[in-house]
């Protein structure tokens, strides 16, 4: 675990930059941690999945997975690709503040 | 196995079992791995449903229209409505093929196969047999699927095969997985690349399948990459049953059954309880699980009926062999908080090398199907195979590491 700053405060992060705890996540952190992942501009409907799956994971304790969120969110999977490239669980859960989703088994 | 189970705890005036089932072939699923090898005939593996319950269980052939577990009766097909006091849901997953773009289109069971059921997977074995060089892809399309493992055990017995029949330099073997690893488990999936690429499997991660072109033999991902194959070897979507779809408030957005870890209690209604592949938990899809989890549920049926707090006593305990192929299978042993570690398993007959080649392990799972049989089915206990993972054995300190 590290201590990265961001937005102005200090937040703790896993290698691979998911915070460890969401309740240091805030609006602004996660336009500045999509920013560093290549998704300049948080559209309503980046928002609509980021808050989809930080609501699920407050919620159940595990994030939803690209097929969950393609059934329930509303935007569906061929979408979720556009709006956040190479891996939508993930990269909507990185900047949701929430830890890295994981193919339960 | 439950309804034997609770057959055998109570008398017969003190409770009715039904069991409800849309056909009667019981098949033994992880014989299915070894059909496309010709290793396992499809008729070695199946049995009659109603050979495996005990006398005194009452078993309906019929599909299951609807539950109402606000007003506990199930609707069957036939009009029938059964009441209930206390309802199981132990419908297994179902496969989806048909959820993936193209998958069950033009070359289905010609040039794409899966060998997660019967008639696709001899398919597989006829056009294995005649495969002389090539491209296999060996891809799973997205989690939750039944045995998590049988897809890396697939590629393993598939390189093992290709080498018996002499043609194992002309054909090229990829594993694609939606996973960011060979599997989801750190220290196991590490352990399981390296035999991976010790087989000379390439392995492809993240790999989410959007459309499948089985004539054309190309596999399309959401993010754009393509990977070509001559053969296609799918372990489709699985999701609930459909009655639970059907059902209201009992299934989540994929028709499992939200289920309590730990008393195996449904969230639609305290009669209402669930196992197996039919829960949502965060655990493998395996007749393991499924097997600890009957001891647990079938205690928690007979307390809820005596109007006793339930036990909460189901770990996540699964288990499971792994076949790679050359008369040897590696061990895993893990719950919701354990992941597979290496050590030894302490079992009746001595310990087995976990997550570690051996052939005591393949011994032990060939032996696991008469054991399936006779001892699993019938809701009988396995000395020393209880609901409880052991820790005894395990190398805790090596967690991460290895």
């Amino acid at each position: 675990m590290t201590t990265a700053t961001s937005a102005n405060t200090n937040v703790d992060v896993d290698a691979e930059g998911f915070l460890v705890d969401a309740r240091q996540w805030s609006e602004r952190l996660a336009e500045e941690i999509a920013r560093e992942n290549g998704v300049p501009n948080l559209t309503p409907r980046h928002w609509l999945v980021v808050n989809f799956m930080r609501d699920r994971y407050l919620e159940t304790g595990t994030a939803p997975s690209i097929r969950s969120l393609g059934k329930e969110s509303g935007v569906p999977v061929r979408e979720l690709y556009e709006l956040f490239p190479k891996g939508p669980a993930k990269l909507a859960a990185k900047i949701g503040g929430i830890p890295k989703p994981r193919g339960c088994i | 196995m439950v309804a034997n189970r609770l057959r055998r705890r109570f008398d017969p005036d003190e409770l009715e079992v039904h069991v409800v089932d849309r056909d009667d072939r019981h098949v033994y699923q992880p014989g299915l791995l070894f059909v496309p090898f010709g290793l396992a005939q499809v008729d070695e593996i199946v049995r009659p449903r109603r050979r495996q319950l005990r006398n005194g269980v009452v078993f309906h052939e019929n599909e299951v229209a609807e539950v109402w577990t606000e007003r506990d009766e199930v609707l069957l097909d036939d009009g029938t409505v059964l009441p209930y006091d206390v309802l199981v849901v132990a419908t297994g997953a179902r496969l989806q093929p048909e959820e993936t773009e193209g998958l069950t289109g033009p070359g289905w069971n010609e040039r794409a196969f899966t060998f997660y059921t019967p008639r696709s997977a001899a398919l597989l074995c006829d056009a294995l047999a005649s495969f002389r060089n090539g491209r296999v892809i060996v891809n799973l399309v997205d989690m939750p699927i039944k045995c998590p493992v049988a897809p890396l055990e697939f590629a393993f017995l598939a390189d093992w095969f290709f080498r018996e029949q002499g043609v194992r330099g002309d054909v090229e073997l990829v594993y694609a997985t939606p996973l960011d690893g060979a599997f989801t488990k750190p220290v196991a999936s590490h352990r399981l690349a390296g035999l991976l690429a010790e087989k000379d499997i390439e392995l492809v991660t993240e790999f989410n399948v959007g459309e499948v072109d089985a004539v054309g033999g190309r596999l399309a991902a959401f993010d754009g990459r393509e990977l070509a194959f001559d053969l296609l070897v799918t372990v489709p979507l699985h999701g609930g049953a459909s009655y639970v779809d059907r059902s209201p408030g009992l299934g989540d957005a994929l028709g499992f059954v939200p289920t309590d870890k730990r008393t195996l209690q449904t969230a639609a209604q305290a009669n209402v309880f669930a196992l197996g592949d039919a829960t949502d938990l965060p655990i493998s899809k395996a007749g393991s699980v499924t097997h600890f989890e009957a001891s647990v549920l079938a205690e928690n049926v007979a307390r809820h009926l005596a109007g006793e707090q339930l036990s909460a006593e189901y770990d996540g305990h699964s288990n499971c062999f792994i076949e790679t192929g050359f008369h040897k299978a590696l061990l895993i042993d893990f719950n919701y908080e354990t992941e597979p570690l290496p050590g030894r398993f302490p079992t009746a007959l001595g310990p087995l090398p976990l997550l570690r080649e051996s052939r005591m392990n393949h011994l032990g799972k060939l032996l696991f199907q008469p054991l399936y049989w006779h001892a699993l089915l019938p809701g009988r206990e396995l000395p020393g195979l209880g609901p409880a993972m052991p820790t005894a054995g395990k190398l805790h300190s090596t967690a991460g590491t290895t």
